[in-house]
């Protein structure tokens, strides 16, 4: 039954996709291309690896908005890696940005584990730290374009066939989650924590310390993708992706994600990118305003989450709150 | 999750020593830390003129902040006050672009923050959405369309008693805004603890439930307070705008984590059901305080958001260290 529901938004937002496309394409029939399409996901390859480290954080009953803060800082401190010893090789940059990624997470991970601190509060305070310490280590200066060393800014443009290894990375990363929220024995804790939390510490699940995972993996993702941002537009300062984790958190609701917590799937999440990142794109393309992005993805939000109330109002699960909104 | 057996003591603390240990005066003598700290880094700090033009880092923001109190404690939240800022300060400067005076101008900005706070309110309360992202939509929403009014552009040529909102001062070196302020915690502390209206907030946010079940209209006291918090950040929206006497799209961006971050410093459960206006004011005090030491220390912007997120966690996290560590 819940499965049908996942499902069906699912479809859903596929078939929204699809039609979003067809109009885009009527008004502009070059946006069909099969290269423009490898484009516009390659462009939205960050938020959706994000969206899936916010969905895991979401299904557990917490909220991350310190991944934005927490990519930038990242990409700062590999950026500046790469001016002060250019000749170090790629993975080592990969290695360095995913573990210092993973490390801030854990820190925003322990603070909810071990001091119970809501979630929202944890990565308030943390995001303004990271981004303040951007601002210490890089002294407010920017890492330009020529400071970079070739091979750094060349790993995320490589085209393995016609898709840059960006995209690529998007698309692992979307495989091994979904293995991993479907297969393992931490996928599932993710979903039981949030889920029903007091059922699954009676199940032998570690509440606390599953958040804390997934604010790990939350943070990893968010570091890696610092690299991939600063090296795709070869250019480093404290505001990168500014407000980014709101557009993050608005994926994740796109994608059905339900904000109370276990009940979302990585390719929901990937959807809802997906849907928030074509119209990004498309619409400099049809002759609109950039600035109606805005206004149009609050709107998409709003819908969306209604949606989501929908789905879950008919399982009747919450037996008093239709009482309550009959007042 | 917390392990915590409660225990009955075997006498009551004093009125006294429970005062003594509450969280508002731990916040107050973070407060006079923070000043005594201040009044010796910095010469400049103990002056009039300048203490007064330190409070207007915070006056806007508490404004708010006194409205989200409330709406946290009922166990909600709104992220869209800075976007109501912006889309209501953007109204007024399209009507003074059509020549309207100063009345009509803080009709608008009142009315378009009422507005506001009335659709979220509808569409948490009717339409039963979580509130934390229906807002984060709304905050998306109401600066866009700020946005797509303003693109590029901005707002000039406010009333010159307009700008009186922002700028001007009521006696020697106290500021309307400051006056302004201070009625408004008045209000709402009265509010909070002195009302029944109060009683139901903390009712429905230890327990909706339960609070329906006893009587409380808890959709309508929600919807209620959502209004107010759109109001306030109207209210806000007329300071600021008088006081910096033009409108952008990205006016007062961020805004709406900072006045969390006061309310939740000022003691505030974000969980909902417990504190006080009065931490609010201290909290408000406080973080004025250490942006303005910090800025005569020449310390730049950003790095002050580092000590007010560490102060945010801070002040929550040592608390419950030491639990933590009584506890063993």
């Amino acid at each position: 039954m819940v499965k049908r529901f996942i499902k069906s938004r699912e479809t859903f937002l596929i078939c929204a996709i699809i039609l979003l496309i067809t109009i885009i394409s009527l008004r502009f029939p070059g946006f069909i291309r099969p290269q423009n399409l490898a484009n516009v996901f390659n462009d939205t390859s960050p938020l959706i690896l994000l969206a899936i480290g916010q969905m895991i954080v979401i299904l557990t009953k917490c909220i991350d908005l310190s991944v934005a803060a927490n990519l930038a800082l990242t990409g700062m401190v590999v950026a500046m890696v790469n001016v002060a010893a250019p000749e170090l090789p790629i993975v080592f940059t990969l290695m360095m940005a995913v573990s210092l990624g993973a490390l801030l997470g854990m820190f925003n991970g322990i603070l909810v584990w071990k001091l119970a601190i809501p979630s929202i509060v944890v990565t308030l305070g943390t995001m303004t730290i990271f981004r303040g310490t951007i601002f210490v280590i890089s002294d407010g200066k920017w890492v330009n374009s020529h400071e970079m060393s070739s091979a750094f800014k060349a790993f995320p443009r490589m085209e393995i066939l016609g898709l840059p290894v960006l995209g690529w990375i998007a698309i692992i990363t979307v495989m091994v989650f979904t293995l991993v929220m479907s297969r393992t024995t931490l996928g599932r804790a993710f979903y039981a924590a949030g889920g029903n939390p007091h059922a699954a510490t009676y199940a032998g699940i570690n509440v606390g310390k599953t958040q804390f995972w997934a604010f790990t993996i939350s943070g990893a993702l968010a570091g890696l993708s610092g690299y991939l941002w600063v090296s795709r537009f070869a250019v480093s300062y404290v505001d990168i992706a500014g407000g980014f984790e709101l557009d993050v958190v608005a994926a994740c609701v796109i994608g059905g994600v339900s904000i109370m917590g276990g009940i979302g799937t990585v390719i929901g999440a990937l959807l809802g990118a997906l849907f928030l990142g074509i119209i990004k794109n498309a619409l400099p393309v049809i002759d609109i305003s950039p600035f109606w992005q805005m206004a149009i993805s609050g709107c998409a939000i709003i819908i969306a989450v209604a949606l989501n109330a929908q789905a879950n109002r008919k399982k009747g699960r919450i037996i008093l709150k239709r009482a309550e909104l009959k007042t | 999750m917390t392990i915590s057996s409660r225990t009955i003591p075997d006498r009551l603390r004093s009125p006294l020593e429970q005062r003594l240990k509450s969280w508002e005066a731990l916040l107050l003598l973070v407060a006079i830390c923070i000043f005594a700290a201040n009044s010796f880094a910095s010469p400049y700090f103990l002056n009039a003129w300048n203490l007064s033009d330190a409070t207007f880092n915070f006056t806007e923001k508490a404004m708010i902040a006194f409205a989200m109190a409330l709406l946290i404690i009922s166990g909600e939240i709104d992220l869209s006050v800075a976007s109501i800022i912006a889309l209501s300060s953007t109204a007024m400067g399209a009507a003074v672009q059509m020549g309207m005076g100063t009345p009509i101008l803080v009709l608008i900005g009142l009315g378009v923050g009422l507005l506001c706070g009335s659709f979220n309110g509808l569409l948490v309360t009717r339409m039963g959405l979580p509130s934390i992202v229906v807002t984060i939509g709304t905050m998306s929403l109401f600066r866009g369309i700020s946005f797509i009014v303003l693109g590029d552009q901005a707002y000039r040529g406010y009333p010159s008693d307009f700008s009186w909102f922002g700028q001007g001062y009521v006696w020697w070196v106290i500021s309307f805004e400051f006056v302004l302020f201070m009625v408004i915690a008045a209000i709402y502390f009265v509010l909070l603890h002195k009302t029944n209206f109060g009683r139901a907030v903390y009712a429905i946010g230890n327990n909706p439930t339960g609070a329906l079940f006893s009587g409380i209209r808890v959709q309508r006291i929600k919807f209620i307070l959502f209004i107010l918090t759109g109001l306030m950040s109207g209210i806000a929206a007329i300071c600021l705008t008088a006081r910096l006497g033009s409108t952008r799209p990205s006016i007062a961006t961020g805004w709406e984590l900072e006045v969390v971050t006061m309310v939740v410093l000022g003691g505030i459960s974000i969980l909902g059901g417990s504190g006080t206006i009065v931490g609010v004011i201290i909290a408000a005090f406080v973080m004025g305080l250490v942006t303005f030491g910090l800025g005569l220390l020449n310390v730049p912007g950003i790095v002050m958001s580092i000590v007010i997120g560490a102060l945010l966690i801070g002040v929550i996290a040592l608390p419950r260290l030491w639990s933590v560590w009584r506890a063993r």
